[in-house]
Formats: structure tokens, sequence, C-alpha cells
């Protein structure tokens, strides 16, 4: 994607400015209700179909997970996870769209060393702009739910856009618009916070106690939020992690490392600049040249004794 | 090796044109090692990365360098190990680093061909290339990025951003030195030094390279009046 709202920055990586807000957008959100979905795949098509990818034809190997992970082509799959209910004893089947979580605090941004090759707009859409990205995969590392993908044709990052181009337009995501079930809705974060509260209700009145929204504050908030039967235990969901952070390795990397190593860097460099300028400069003198001669003949001789 | 009276001056042979030649590919992709890595190090040095054609270029050639950098430098290695094994004698001189610093080298014992921070220098830079290539090699990602776990190239990413500023650190202390210590450069540019500086540096290096044979380059007259003692 390029950057389409080239006034609407909130964040633009490897840059330390913040871009002045010339237009207020409202922060926008998708809503994944994990309760109301049936494994179509309906989204997965919508989103290839969108924006124009192919995915080869896979294999199989006894899952319904097609493919079996996010490819730099797959930017949304939804994943089936079989889980027997202890306190039910019935089998549920767990059908997660995992994809970009959009989130408020971006891992990606933070350990992209390009400008403007991750940029976060301020309706909090998180978007790669392929121009700008050098394939360095740093993105990945940076990442907590391990989404983004390096493709081996052109080496740049790619994953969900929330079809940053449609929203743009006042489009939903294909993915929303395709969903036969309304398990994906997508409108303003605080809307679609409002809207989960009546399907947590809903939920919890038929029996799900610990149905609950994921919208962890370990990254700030997510623009892609699910409604969960089971918010107590977001693993289940095909290892949906529990408290997701940026991990404390890429914050220190990104953070003092960067700083510290610079500074290290430059007093170095200055100090020895400094000193060379001022100290007694460090040459041979005259009397060391003739000192040598003798020197060299006495070894000379003592070497030819020998 | 050798000690050659000419016409003008004594010099002493210190490195063949092999290691001279094997230094200076060693020399010119660390630096270039270190402009493109600095490109990807800090956005505030992200303009070095036009130096190489952009950022993706910086990306993709960074690793090679890397690879010629350990190639050559393993070479270097080779040819440097034996000189630069801890005597007690370094740690001697080392307690004497200030006056080092300060230019009053007539205080210090006398030392073979490398002295206790040209060894450190040389060992340090012997671990950190080795560091430095491991955890490159982690976060090679072209090639690599399947090998590692995410976590393992976290680390990785950590690791050889400390290792590189170590690196960095080493690399201005032997620049330095070579600037500083007046007549140095020109053991890596023409391969030999003055007797004069050998003396002052290295004595027992210059000790044993005379006990070695002297060449005497020189015409008749056989010596000027004003250079060293008659024998």
């Amino acid at each position: 994607m390029a950057g389409l709202q080239s006034q609407d920055f909130a964040r633009i990586s490897a840059t330390n400015f913040r871009p002045p807000d010339v237009r207020h957008d409202f922060e926008v959100a998708k809503l994944i209700d994990v309760s109301k979905c049936i494994g179509c795949k309906a989204c997965q098509a919508a989103c290839l179909e969108w924006n124009n990818l192919r995915e080869e034809v896979g294999f199989n190997t006894g899952s319904y997970d097609n493919p079996h992970d996010l490819t730099p082509n797959t930017w949304t799959l939804m994943r089936f996870t079989e889980w027997e209910n202890p306190q039910s004893g019935n089998l549920e089947w767990l059908i997660r769209k995992d994809g970009c979580m959009h989130c408020a605090d971006p891992g990606c941004l933070k350990a992209c060393p390009s400008p403007g090759a991750i940029v976060q707009y301020n309706n909090g859409i998180v978007d790669f702009v392929s121009e700008n990205c050098i394939g360095c995969g740093y993105c990945v590392k940076g990442c907590p739910f391990n989404i983004p993908r390096i493709s081996q044709a052109d080496h740049k990052a790619y994953k969900c856009t929330l079809c940053s181009d449609r929203v743009s337009v006042g489009q939903a995501p294909a993915c929303a618009k395709a969903c036969p079930t309304g398990a994906i809705v997508f409108g303003t974060k605080q809307a679609m916070l409002t809207y989960a509260q009546t399907r947590i209700t809903d939920l919890k009145s038929r029996g799900f106690e610990n149905a609950g929204i994921y919208d962890p504050p370990g990254v700030g908030g997510t623009h892609v939020m699910y409604v969960l039967h089971h918010a107590d235990q977001p693993q289940l969901y095909a290892g949906l992690p529990q408290n997701p952070r940026i991990s404390q390795v890429v914050e220190l990397w990104k953070g003092l490392t960067k700083y510290a190593g610079m500074a290290a860097v430059g007093f170095a460099a200055a100090f020895a600049f400094v000193h060379g300028i001022v100290a007694r400069r460090n040459d041979v003198s005259r009397a060391e040249d003739r000192e040598a001669e003798h020197l060299i003949d006495e070894e000379a001789a003592r070497g030819r004794q020998t | 090796m050798a000690v050659r009276r000419e016409e003008e001056r004594t010099t002493v042979d210190r490195y063949p044109g092999r290691v001279r030649v094997n230094h200076w590919i060693t020399a010119i992709s660390l630096i270039l090692l270190a402009l493109s890595g600095a490109a990807l190090f800090h956005p505030a040095l992200f303009f070095l990365s036009s130096l190489f054609g952009g950022g993706a270029n910086t990306r993709a050639l960074h690793p090679w360098l890397g690879v010629v950098l350990l190639a050559s430098f393993a070479v270097l290695f080779v040819q440097m190990v034996r000189h630069n094994f801890w005597r007690k004698v370094d740690t001697q001189w080392m307690r004497h680093i200030g006056d080092v610093m300060s230019g009053h080298e007539e205080n210090l014992p006398e030392i073979g061909k490398y002295n206790g921070a040209q060894k450190i220098v040389f060992w340090l830079m012997t671990l950190l290339i080795l560091v430095l290539f491991a955890t490159g090699i982690m976060i090679w990602y072209e090639y690599f990025g399947d090998s590692f776990t995410i976590e393992q190239q976290r680390f990785g990413h950590i690791i050889h951003a400390l290792a590189a500023v170590a690196m960095l650190l080493v690399v201005i202390v032997h620049i330095y030195a070579g600037f500083y210590v007046r007549g140095t450069m020109a053991a890596m540019t023409e391969g030999k030094v003055t007797g004069g500086w050998a003396f002052r540096h290295h004595r027992l290096w210059l000790r044993h390279e005379a006990r070695e044979g002297v060449i005497d380059e020189r015409q008749a007259p056989p010596r000027r009046p004003n250079i060293g003692p008659a024998e």
C-alpha cells in the first residue's frame, strides 16, 4: 500500500517528529465476533480478491487451516481449534480470523529502521508503505502477534492493511463486507466497543460467563478486536497471547541501545580528535634515531657471533 | 623481514605486501560495514544508505560485506596471531598506559612486535568479529529468517548492535593510535618503519630483527657523520 492519507499520519517509522494533525479522524476498529463465525473463509477470499493476491495451492495436513500460516499473500487466515470444554464436556470449534491487530502501540513500527516504511494513520490503521520498505524483517521481530511476512519475490513486508484504501473512501474492509453472518463488523472504535458489550451480554445470558472483549492494553489497545466466548483464556484460540507486549528485548534494542550506542561512539571519536590535537605529539626524537643505529650495530654483531 | 641501511635512513620491514593488502581489504570492508550498519541502526543516520544505493541495497549488501570481512580477517588472524600471545611484559606495559597517553614512553619496558594495547585490540577484534558474524547470520533475514525463532532473532539483534558499538570503539582506538603515534602509518602503507620508531616503540622486536641480519644498501661513503656513534 502507498500512504494514501498523506496528511493523516499519527506516527511514521524511523522518524522523530510527530506530523501535524491536519484533519481529525475518528479511530476506527474492526470487531471480530468469534462466537458468530462459521469458518466459511469468505473473508479470506475477499481479502485475496480485493488486494488482487493469489495463494499457491497447498496440501492437507488434517486441519482446515488453509494455507497453514499467514504468508506474504495471505493477510488474513482462519485458524481452527477443536477444544473439549472440561466444564461442559462439549467439543467446541473455536475459529479465529488471524491477521494484523493494528496496535495503538505498534511493535513493527517501533522496530522499523526505514523512515516512512510503516505508518500509523490518525484513524489507528497501521500500514506498510512498500516503496519505503527495505525488506530487513525488523517488523517481524517487533510484532507481538507474529503477523508480518516478507515476500521472497520482492523482499518487502506484507500484512493486513485494514483495507486502508477502502476506509479512506468511506468503505468497510473487504472481509467485513463479505462476512455472511455479520461476525466481522467495522466502525468507529467507540461504536465497536459499545456493540461488543451487547454481544458479551448476550453470550453471558447463554452460559458463556467468561465472554469478553479482546482489546489488549499491553499494546495500548488494538484496532482489530475480538469478542471471545472464553476471554479469560485467549490462548485457546490458536495461541492468541494472553497479555501481548512489545518484547523487552526489542524495547531495549530500539530504546537505550540506540541512543547509548550513538553517544558512546560519538564521544569516543570526539575525545580521540581532541586528544590528538591537544596531547604532546608522540614522535621519534633524533636521539632515538641515533640510539637505534647503535643498537642495530650491537645486535647485528651479536647475531653474527651466534 | 629485515633491517635495511639505506642512503638516507635505516628502515625495518614490518609488513609484507600480502599482509598490507589484506589489512586494507579488512579496513575498507569494516568502514563500509560501519556506514551501512549505522544507516540501519539509527534513523538519524539512515541517509548513509544512499551511499549504497538506497535502503534495500544497504540491507542486501551489509551481510555480504560481513562475509568479506570475516574471510579477510581470518587470513589476517593467521598472519598475526603468533605475535599476539600475551606475555608478562605486556601486563607491565599496560600498567604504564598513562605514560603512553601522555607521550612518556621512556618509562615503558622494552616490548616485542606488539604492545599490550595492540594485543588487546587484536583479540577484541577477533572476538567481536566472531560475535558479529554469528549474530549477523541470525538476523540475515533473506537466507536465515526461517532458521531461528523470532525470539532468538530479537536477541541476535541486540547483541549485534552492542557488539557493533564495541567494535567501533575498538576501531576508533586502533585508528587513533595509528595517527597519534607518528610514523606508525608507514607500517601499513609502505610496509616499513624507521629504525628510530622501532627503537622507541618496539625495541625488543628491533633487537630481534637486527640479530637476524642487516641489509646494507648504502653506497660509499658508508655512513653520514650525523647518524649514530662510530663503532
